[in-house]
């Protein structure tokens, strides 16, 4: 277990470096940022003394090497636009996407997974018919348009919520719906064929020869095996949500990361589209690693090999 | 050892029926089955592959697969109680307590994300007294089923095991609260041949010790003959010839039966091709008229293709369904 944690670790901070280095230098591909800042009439003396104040001067990989250097310590650079510090941006967004990422993410997967062991338990019967019909509209439902029809109806039509912003549960109802309707249809069905998988097994059914409540087979027998593979999707669902979702914040205003990156990257904002995505990155590549020592919790044989 | 066989009657299956429905009709997988079963006694049941003594084990316990196959009619007598009666939620103190299975294959029926010690725990828990040391119960079954160092082999996982330690494991769980009757379906079947003769061995003093009587499903004779005291020959659903070892061994009655035998190959032999049956079972869902096996029997006349063949009583305690036995078989009726 030690030997597994301790790799599964390293690689996570060699994913890291990577991410960084293609962050730090894809941004620098979008075109020079003096182009922008700089007034029309400055003079080519100008831009040197910005360039050279800002070190822009120094070859690519010294740049880089500085920069990763600042962010060891913390400084993840100062924006050029907004003006304040670039971790400080996406740290003040960030709470807002958590709020709503967890919410979704309670509420989809409760969902999920016990619809899924619901219509696998109850195969063929009418159940299993509203599970296909639920996991159908959520995964051909585009977001964009369930978002603003829900919004049409509850909001505009029947005024029970608010149509958008930030606030309490209210407020997040719509959006969790938007975002978490495809989780929950993905997961239900995931859950679902493991589930029938594992209910035919011999194991489950040495359970009932021992003469187990058909509860316990169910619960502790059947659930822990089959839940690997709605673990995986959890785990990339998770990394998706808390890394904001562009789309639906953007039909809800939602302040949350999602948006921020889609500003930063038009102002060509370099250190707070590196700051955003590397924040990103680290939220995806900690989600997953936290799935890798599930999987290890889940099935000893994951966790001693 | 060898175990004393009472007149005591632990288990009486009635004229069992358990079909499958499905697109295609009802695939009568278990089509009227009696036998009875002795304490203290091993009953094998023998046939080839599908031809329905799993189905009828599954159904001792009423776990055949739900809801594609019910059990249509009949009467499974457990220590004089008819089981089918009861609720699905009472078959629990059934379960486990006074009739038990061991499965074919130890690979697969361990759950793969809990200890050894939990699954068995988990068994013996049921037998309902509160303030035990499952613990060392536990650790005593794993004893009484030869695991060496069992108080070590409680941590260990499924996948930490040999194929025929976690045989034994299923053993002990599936015998963990002295059930009265123990189905082993083709339990050696998937261990190598030494590790079989062992488990057979086992099965064998675990039944001098406790008087348990077993159901011992195989298609092997070799088998047969080494552990049962009656065989039950099944072929499509039905029991085609019933009676002692010895009595099925020296007068095979059914075609079926005699083929079967004859197919088991021998030491003293020399054959360039060993024998076999040819042709196909029927299918269990398009079933003929008369004598299921009739296609292939050798002695086939037009009558076993009209009508089924009751049972004739060949010996004292032997029977078998075949018109061959019926006092108006001519021998070659058209030469």
């Amino acid at each position: 277990m030690q030997r597994y944690l301790i790799f599964r670790v390293g690689q996570s901070i060699v994913a890291l470096i990577g991410v960084s280095m293609l962050v730090f230098f894809l941004t620098r591909l979008s075109g020079n940022v003096l182009d922008l800042m700089l007034p029309i009439e400055a003079t080519p003396e100008d831009f040197e003394r910005v360039e050279k104040a800002w070190g822009l001067d120094k070859p690519m990989v010294v740049q880089y090497l500085i920069y990763a250097k600042n962010v060891l310590q913390g400084d993840w650079g100062e924006s050029w636009k907004w003006g304040s510090g670039a971790l400080d941006i996406v740290l003040e967004k960030f709470p807002a996407t958590v709020q709503l990422a967890a919410f979704t993410l309670a509420i989809s997967t409760a969902l999920g997974l016990s619809i899924g062991m619901l219509v696998a338990t109850k195969k063929d019967t009418p159940f299993d018919y509203g599970g296909k019909i639920i996991a159908l509209l959520g995964q051909s439902l585009p977001s964009f348009w369930l978002g603003i029809v829900l919004m049409w109806v509850f909001a505009v039509l029947l005024g029970w919520l608010p149509t958008s912003g930030r606030g309490g549960i209210t407020h997040m109802i719509m959006p969790a719906i938007t975002l978490g309707w495809f989780n929950v249809a993905a997961l239900m069905r995931l859950t679902r064929s493991a589930m029938l998988e594992v209910l035919d097994s011999e194991y489950v059914k040495l359970a009932r020869i021992k003469g187990l409540p058909e509860w316990k087979v169910i619960w502790k027998h059947c659930l822990r095996n089959a839940a690997i593979a709605p673990l995986t999707y959890f785990g990339l669902v998770a990394g998706f949500l808390l890394t904001g979702s562009v789309v639906t914040e953007t039909v809800f205003a939602w302040p949350g990361t999602g948006l921020l990156a889609v500003e930063a990257v038009q102002a060509r904002d370099y250190q707070v589209v590196q700051a955003v995505v590397l924040f990103m990155a680290s939220i995806f590549i900690a989600s997953n690693l936290v799935v890798d020592i599930l999987y290890a919790y889940l099935d000893p044989r994951i966790r001693y090999n | 050892m060898t175990t004393q066989i009472s007149d005591k009657v632990v288990l009486e299956v009635k004229d069992l029926y358990t079909y499958f429905f499905n697109r295609w009709g009802t695939v009568k997988a278990v089509d009227g089955v009696s036998f009875s079963l002795r304490q203290g006694e091993t009953l094998g049941i023998v046939g080839e592959s599908g031809c329905g003594k799993t189905m009828t084990a599954l159904s001792l316990m009423r776990l055949n697969p739900k809801p594609a196959s019910r059990i249509i009619d009949g009467q499974i007598l457990l220590d004089g109680e008819d089981i089918l009666q009861r609720s699905e939620k009472d078959m629990r103190e059934v379960r486990g307590r006074k009739i038990s299975m061991i499965l074919q294959d130890p690979q697969t029926s361990l759950n793969p994300v809990y200890t050894i010690g939990n699954q068995l725990v988990e068994a013996l828990v049921h037998r309902g007294e509160l303030q035990r040391d499952l613990k060392l119960e536990a650790e005593q079954s794993l004893r009484n089923v030869r695991v060496a160092a069992p108080r070590r082999r409680l941590e260990d996982f499924p996948h930490q095991m040999s194929g025929g330690m976690k045989q034994r494991v299923v053993g002990a769980i599936a015998m963990a609260c002295d059930p009265m009757v123990i189905i082993a379906d083709e339990p050696t079947t998937a261990l190598d041949v030494t590790i079989q003769l062992q488990y057979l061995r086992l099965l064998k003093d675990i039944q001098a010790e406790t008087g348990m009587s077993i159901i011992f499903i195989t298609h092997d004779f070799g088998i047969v003959a080494r552990m049962c005291d009656r065989v039950v020959v099944m072929y499509a659903g039905r029991v085609v010839e019933e009676g002692p070892v010895r009595g099925i061994f020296n007068n095979p009655s059914h075609p079926y039966t005699e083929a079967l035998i004859g197919s088991v190959p021998k030491m003293e032999e020399r054959v360039d091709r060993l024998y076999q049956i040819e042709g196909q079972p029927p299918a269990l869902y398009d079933l003929p008229v008369g004598c299921r096996f009739a296609d292939r029997c050798r002695y086939m006349q037009d009558r076993c293709l009209e009508e089924y063949p009751p049972y004739y009583q060949v010996g004292e305690s032997q029977r078998a369904a075949c018109w061959r036995l019926d006092e108006t078989w001519q021998t070659n009726p058209t030469s």
